[in-house]
């Protein structure tokens, strides 16, 4: 197996006051070395609940995971002792890029405190085996020393002007852009092998957002990170995706390498979210019908009573994966063998 | 667009600045957040506002329908100047022009069912009879497409989508002739956003209505859009036909903005990409041309002399090499 994270069967179930509500029903996801993936959806589909499964931070009240697996480098992550995957892996191996630069930073401390108080625990050079961690360990001054050099040289490669400036200042002294740019920084800094990026630039102006994922696509590319990509927006999945998952109401619906997702997506759902990105032309087709409560959801493929092709085996059962070409596959029992914008 | 019909909305150079006050109260600048913008609406059209955030845009359609007082300059809404007239006044225009929010359906109050909410506009700026109000509520009711069943449910009983619809219906009472939409599908998913695109485009049609279209999202505008005036930091740089302006931006800020897009399918945009830094603060406005800190052409004239709007091409650009 060459995938570096393999996620498999993976469903997850939120207890409401309504009812149980099944979030993720049965999910794949394979991210390889240095591979860029996108994780597409529409809100309420799932994908922040898979990025925080992967993560192991899902709500501990309310989420039960109902089966499956989180394979990251082999190892189970949901059957791994928890202290070695938060000392071992979350926040070292597998960093995360939230999606809002204004709040995750506290507002009371300089960005400089912030970033070496993760870095205290996080750092590549960091040795946290054995003894318990107590907030009250001491932080050995050379490697203080190594790891703020570290920290400056992160900082120059997001570009951030006059780094041991900036390392002063408080983050709302930093424009949106900039604080995302200190968080990219901070993903980067323990030296993940894989980053998960949670809408990092949805926040963000398009001419900021440009400079943003052009910079992200770059340093990722440079240092062989992977990154799990989930985004709404099918545009800046186009731009910094290697292949793209597209996910609906809870379950995986098709993956495909990028160019031919863009170009020859299969899956009746993907279509008609493709179809409903406005064209220059000014025609605007949507989706009939509105996305299913999770907390009784269609049998069979999920997506069923909003589509064109559904037959009554698409109620009876999920359709198993098919592979249709190398590294596309889809969960469907009609896909569409047909060019972008041909079904009329 | 007819060039025959007097236009139904005119802006002559129109400013709002916001004061800055430090601690104590005292003046410490100005925010020029709108800076001597003109323009004209006309009947039955839709006109786009495009900007990134902080430049004005929102600004200057809350100045338009009153929410703010104009600094300086003069508002003109069919033929009549309403810039600066006394509230009750004022109030008067609001049956013709309306406002719609981001998320229109979290104006709704949450203890009135849908029909309080839809009766309480022409309860207060028209004369009707109960039945004449209801025959009319039920007409926007079907012509936003919710069942009259709906009536009778509380705002939390309907859907995000139907929220907006009853948001929507309840701006339509009273038959306004221009609607001035300020970011309505900003956070909602691609296929939302194409229905209630799809809403708005046949409400025009049904009510005849005139759109002021406020959007940072470029291909929204240029679905919706006939014509686009393209903001940075409280001035207009570009004003146009929509599809001549996405064909050739003679504006280099227009130029960046329009080449940051993705296209899907087409080469990866931010590979080209080349605009670098940030707007600046609209508080320390740059002199001359606003745009040259980050300008590819800029020269000395540009930080000198501030470009005006000028015809270039069929359209309007400010800028001294357009």
């Amino acid at each position: 197996m060459t995938e570096l994270l393999s996620v498999r069967g993976l469903s997850v179930d939120f207890v409401t006051d309504g009812g149980v509500a099944q979030v993720l029903d049965g999910i794949n996801l394979d991210v390889g070395p240095g591979e860029v993936v996108g994780l597409v959806g529409e809100s309420g589909c799932g994908k922040t609940t898979l990025a925080r499964a992967i993560l192991g931070i899902l709500p501990t009240g309310a989420a039960r995971i109902r089966g499956g697996e989180v394979r990251f480098k082999g190892v189970d992550l949901l059957r791994e002792d928890p202290a070695a995957v938060n000392d071992r892996v979350r926040g070292r191996a597998i960093t995360f890029i939230p999606q809002d630069p204004y709040t995750s930073f506290s507002p009371v401390f300089p960005v400089q405190t912030q970033i070496m108080d993760l870095m205290k625990w996080k750092s590549p050079r960091a040795d946290n085996g054995g003894g318990a961690r107590s907030p009250f360990r001491r932080y050995p001054r050379e490697r203080w020393r190594a790891d703020r050099e570290a920290v400056l040289e992160t900082l120059r490669a997001v570009q951030i002007p006059e780094p041991t400036r900036a390392l002063r200042r408080l983050p709302h002294e930093f424009s949106g852009g900039q604080r995302q740019r200190l968080m990219i920084a901070m993903a980067l800094l323990p030296q993940p092998d894989l980053i998960i990026a949670d809408e990092p630039t949805t926040s963000l102006d398009v001419t900021i957002q440009a400079q943003i994922l052009r910079l992200l696509r770059a340093l990722v590319k440079q240092r062989g990170v992977s990154v799990l990509f989930t985004t709404h927006d099918l545009g800046t999945a186009h731009e910094i995706c290697d292949r793209v998952v597209v996910m609906y109401a809870g379950q995986e619906m098709e993956a495909a390498p990028a160019t031919a997702f863009f170009a020859r997506a299969a899956h009746p759902y993907t279509r008609r979210l493709l179809a409903s990105v406005p064209s220059p032309g000014g025609e605007i087709r949507d989706i009939p019908g509105e996305v299913p409560s999770l907390i009784a959801p269609p049998s069979g493929c999920r997506f069923h009573p909003r589509c064109d092709y559904a037959t009554a085996e698409c109620r009876e059962g999920r359709p198993a994966p098919r592979t249709l070409a190398p590294e596309h596959g889809v969960r469907c029992y009609h896909p569409v063998d047909a060019p972008i914008g041909a079904d009329g | 667009m007819s060039v025959t019909a007097a236009p139904l909305l005119e802006i002559v150079d129109l400013v709002r600045h916001f004061p800055v006050r430090n601690a104590f109260g005292r003046r410490t600048g100005w925010i020029r957040a709108v800076d001597g913008v003109s323009l004209a609406v006309w009947p039955g059209e839709t006109l786009g506002l495009v900007g990134e955030s902080g430049c004005g845009k929102s600004t200057l359609g809350k100045t338009v329908m009153g929410i703010y007082t104009p600094t300086a300059g003069d508002i003109r809404f069919a033929g009549r100047e309403i810039g600066h007239l006394p509230a009750r006044e004022r109030r008067a225009v609001a049956g013709d022009l309306q406002y719609v929010y981001q998320d229109p359906g979290a104006s709704l109050d949450p203890r009135w069912k849908v029909v309080h909410s839809l009766h309480e506009p022409l309860k207060i700026h028209a004369r009707l009879s109960r039945a004449e109000r209801e025959r009319e509520v039920g007409a926007i009711l079907s012509a936003v497409g919710l069942p009259d069943a709906h009536l009778d449910l509380y705002p939390h009983e309907l859907s995000g989508g139907q929220q907006r619809r009853v948001a929507l219906a309840r701006i339509l009472t009273l038959r306004p002739r221009m609607v001035i939409l300020d970011e309505p599908t900003s956070g909602l998913d691609v296929s939302v956003q194409a229905s209630v695109l799809k809403l708005f485009r046949n409400l025009q049609e049904a009510f005849a209505l005139t759109y002021v279209f406020i959007s940072h999202d470029l291909a929204v505008v240029r679905a919706m859009c006939a014509r686009i005036a393209v903001m940075y930091l409280g001035t207009i740089v570009e004003l146009g036909e929509t599809a001549a302006i996405f064909e050739q931006p003679r504006h280099p800020y227009t130029r960046s903005l329009l080449a940051a897009v993705p296209r899907i399918g087409g080469r990866r945009v931010t590979l080209d990409f080349a605009l670098e830094g940030e707007p600046p603060n609209p508080r320390d406005v740059p002199s001359g041309c606003r745009f040259r800190t980050r300008c590819p052409l800029a020269q000395d004239v540009c930080a000198v002399e501030e470009p005006r709007l000028r015809e270039v091409d069929g359209r309007r650009v400010a800028c001294h090499f357009a």
